[in-house]
C-alpha cells in the first residue's frame, strides 16, 4: 500500500516536472513558437480538434481500421503460428521466412500495397496486417512450444479433438504464453496505421498529423502526437494488463515469462 | 498365496492364470467370452528412435489380462516404460508392435472409456474445479443442466463441494488429484488410468487419498490400473501386482494380494508381502542404478539390505 503511493507521487511528481520544464522553455521564448510550441497552445488545438469533430473523426477512422487489421493478424498469426509450431517442415521453411521478414519495417510495404491495392483502405490494412502478423506468430508457435504437453494429452483423453482440442484446450492453454505477443502485435499494428495514414489523404490520426506539419502548425502537430500516444497507452494499459491481471486469477503465478 | 480369495467387493473371475512370468493367454480377435477381460494386451512392443537416430526398445512383449473390476498395480524402477504403458492404453500414442484389446475391441485412439489419472496433475489451470470435472462431459456434448448435477454429485464423491468455484492454483495438492479423480469419473469411464497419481504428495495426504481411492474403487467398481515405483503403495492398494523389468520392459513377474480390504499401509501383512515383491524388485533397481552410475562407481544395494 505505501510503496504504491509512493510510486504514484513519483509518477505525479515526474510528469508535473516534466510539464514545468516545458512551459518555463515556452515562457523563456528561445525558440520561435512554430518550432516550440507552448503549452496553451497545444491544448487550445486540442480543443478545436474536438470542437471541430476533426479528432474524434480522425480516431473513429483510425481505431476502425487498426481494429479491423489487428483482428485479422491475430487469426490469420495463431493458425500460422499454430501450424509452423506443430509441423517441422512449416518450422524449417516458412519459420525462417517468418523471422528474416522481421527485420523489415512495415512501412517498407507501402509501395508494394500501393501497387496492389491502389490508394485505398485496403492498402492501409495490408501494411497494419504485415505489421503486426509476424509478432503474433512468433509469438503463437512459442506459446503452442512453451505450452506443458499434458494439457494436449489430458484432453485429448477426455475426448477433445480437431477443433475443439484446438479451441478448449491448445488455445487457453498457451494463452499466457501468448499474451506477451499479443500485446506487441497491437503495438506494432497501431505504429504502422499511423505510419501509413502519413502516407495518405485518409482521415485518419496520422493524417491530422500530416495536416498540421502542411499548415506549419506545431501545436496541432504536437496535440496529434499526444493524442497518438495516449490511445497507445490506454488500450495497453486497459486492455492488455486487464487480460494479464484476468489470468493472474485464473492462473495463479504464470510459470514462464 | 496361491490361492485367489474372492474377498474383494466385486465377484471376480477365477481364471487360472500363472502367477509368475508371462500371462500366457491364447488370445483370440475378440473377447474371450469365458473370462471376460476388461483389457489385454498382447505382445506389446514399444520401441523408439533416440535424437543420435539409435533404435531402442522400450517394452518388450508385454502380455497382461485385466478383468473387469480389477485393481491392478504396475511397478517397476523408473525408466522401465510403465507410464508408457498406460499411455498405450489410453490410446495417447502407438505400440509399434502387439494388440491392445479393450472389452474385445482393439484400441485405436483415445476413447473416454479409459481415462488417464497424471502424475503432475494435468488439470486445466483456466478453468475452475466444477468445469474442470464437466470438461469431458462438455466434450460428448452433454446437457448442460445434466452436467452441472453430475459435476456436484462426483465434487461430493471426494469431498470438494465447496470449491466448484475455486480456481486450481489456490487448491493443495491433494485436493488438485482428487480433483483429477472427479474429472476422470464424471466421464464414466470403465477404466482409470492413474500414472503415480501420489507421487508428489506428502506421506499424511497420501493415506488419505489411498482411503478415498479404495473406497471409491469399491462404490463404482472400475476397473482401475495403477502405475507406482512404491511397492508398499501397490500392495495396500492392488489385487494384483505386475513387477515390471528394467529397460526394456518386461513382466517379470505377477503377485496376487488376497489381503482383506481395507487394507492400511501400515498392516503388518501388506509389509510383509511388499517385501517379497520388493526382493524382486531390487534386482531391476539395481540395474537402473548401474546405467545411471555407468560411467562411475557403481553403488550395489544387497539382497535383503
Amino acid at each position: 500500500m505505501k510503496s504504491s503511493m509512493k510510486r504514484a507521487a513519483r509518477f505525479i511528481a515526474f510528469y508535473v516536472a516534466l510539464f514545468a520544464l516545458w512551459t518555463i522553455l515556452a515562457l523563456l521564448k528561445i525558440w520561435p513558437p512554430y518550432l516550440f510550441p507552448t503549452p496553451w497552445g497545444v491544448g487550445a488545438a486540442l480543443y478545436s480538434g474536438f470542437k471541430d469533430h476533426t479528432y474524434i473523426i480522425a480516431i473513429e477512422t483510425s481505431m476502425q481500421r487498426v481494429l479491423i487489421g489487428y483482428a485479422i493478424s491475430v487469426v490469420l498469426g495463431m493458425v500460422l503460428g499454430l501450424g509452423v509450431a506443430s509441423n517441422k517442415f512449416l518450422e524449417d521453411t516458412v519459420g525462417s521466412l517468418l523471422v528474416s521478414l522481421q527485420s523489415l519495417p512495415s512501412i517498407c510495404w507501402w509501395p508494394l500495397a500501393l501497387l496492389w491495392f491502389g490508394l485505398s483502405q485496403n492498402a492501409i490494412l495490408f501494411v497494419v496486417i504485415m505489421g503486426s502478423l509476424l509478432s503474433v506468430t512468433l509469438a503463437m508457435e512459442d506459446g503452442r512450444k512453451q505450452m506443458p504437453r499434458i494439457y494436449g494429452m489430458a484432453g485429448r483423453n477426455l475426448g477433445a479433438k480437431g477443433f475443439k482440442l484446438f479451441w478448449y484446450v491448445l488455445l487457453p492453454a498457451s494463452f499466457p504464453f501468448i499474451v506477451t505477443g499479443l500485446k506487441q502485435g497491437w503495438a506494432f499494428a497501431w505504429r504502422s496505421l499511423i505510419a501509413a495514414e502519413m502516407l495518405y489523404l485518409s482521415l485518419g490520426l496520422g493524417q491530422v498529423l500530416m495536416m498540421g506539419r502542411d499548415l506549419n502548425d506545431m501545436s496541432a502537430v504536437v496535440a496529434v502526437m499526444l493524442l497518438i500516444i495516449a490511445i497507445g497507452y490506454l488500450v495497453d494499459g486497459i486492455v492488455f494488463r486487464g487480460l494479464q491481471r484476468r489470468l493472474q486469477t485464473k492462473w495463479g503465478l504464470i510459470p514462464v515469462s | 498365496m496361491n490361492t485367489r480369495l474372492t474377498s474383494s467387493p466385486r465377484a471376480r473371475s477365477e481364471n487360472a492364470r500363472s502367477r509368475l512370468g508371462l500371462v500366457s493367454s491364447a488370445p483370440k480377435a475378440g473377447a474371450d467370452s469365458a473370462h471376460p477381460a476388461k483389457v489385454r494386451l498382447r505382445d506389446i512392443c514399444l520401441s523408439y528412435r533416440s535424437q543420435t537416430g539409435e533404435q531402442f526398445l522400450a517394452l518388450d512383449h508385454i502380455n497382461l489380462e485385466v478383468p473387469s473390476g480389477e485393481f491392478v498395480c504396475i511397478v517397476g524402477p523408473s525408466g522401465c516404460g510403465k507410464s508408457t504403458l498406460l499411455h498405450l492404453i489410453a490410446g495417447l500414442h502407438r505400440q509399434s508392435s502387439g494388440e491392445i484389446w479393450f472389452d474385445g475391441t482393439p484400441v485405436a485412439g483415445p476413447g473416454t472409456d479409459r481415462i488417464m489419472i497424471f502424475q503432475e496433475h494435468a488439470l486445466f489451470p483456466w478453468l475452475t474445479v466444477g468445469k474442470n470435472v464437466a470438461f469431458g462431459m462438455k466434450m460428448k456434448g452433454m446437457e448442460r443442466t445434466e452436467r452441472q448435477e453430475r459435476t456436484r454429485y462426483y465434487l461430493r464423491l471426494v469431498h470438494l463441494a465447496k470449491f466448484e468455484n475455486s480456481y486450481i492454483h489456490q487448491l493443495s495438492g491433494g485436493m488438485r488429484q482428487r480433483v483429477a479423480i472427479a474429472r476422470a469419473l464424471a466421464t464414466e469411464p470403465d477404466v482409470l488410468l492413474m500414472d503415480e497419481p501420489f507421487g508428489a504428495l506428502d506421506a499424511q495426504t497420501r493415506d488419505i487419498l489411498h482411503d478415498e481411492l479404495e473406497r471409491i474403487w469399491s462404490e463404482t467398481g472400475r476397473t482401475i490400473i495403477f502405475v507406482t515405483h512404491n511397492v508398499r503403495e501397490a500392495v495396500r492398494l492392488g489385487d494384483r501386482v505386475v513387477l515390471l523389468t528394467f529397460r526394456p520392459g518386461r513382466v517379470k513377474s505377477e503377485f496376487c494380494v488376497d489381503l482383506p480390504r481395507p487394507r492400511h499401509l501400515e498392516d503388518p501383512e501388506v509389509a510383509t508381502t511388499a517385501r517379497e515383491v520388493l526382493d524382486q524388485l531390487r534386482e531391476e533397481i539395481n540395474q537402473s542404478l548401474e546405467a545411471e552410475y555407468a560411467a562411475g562407481t557403481k553403488p550395489r544395494i544387497e539382497p535383503g539390505a
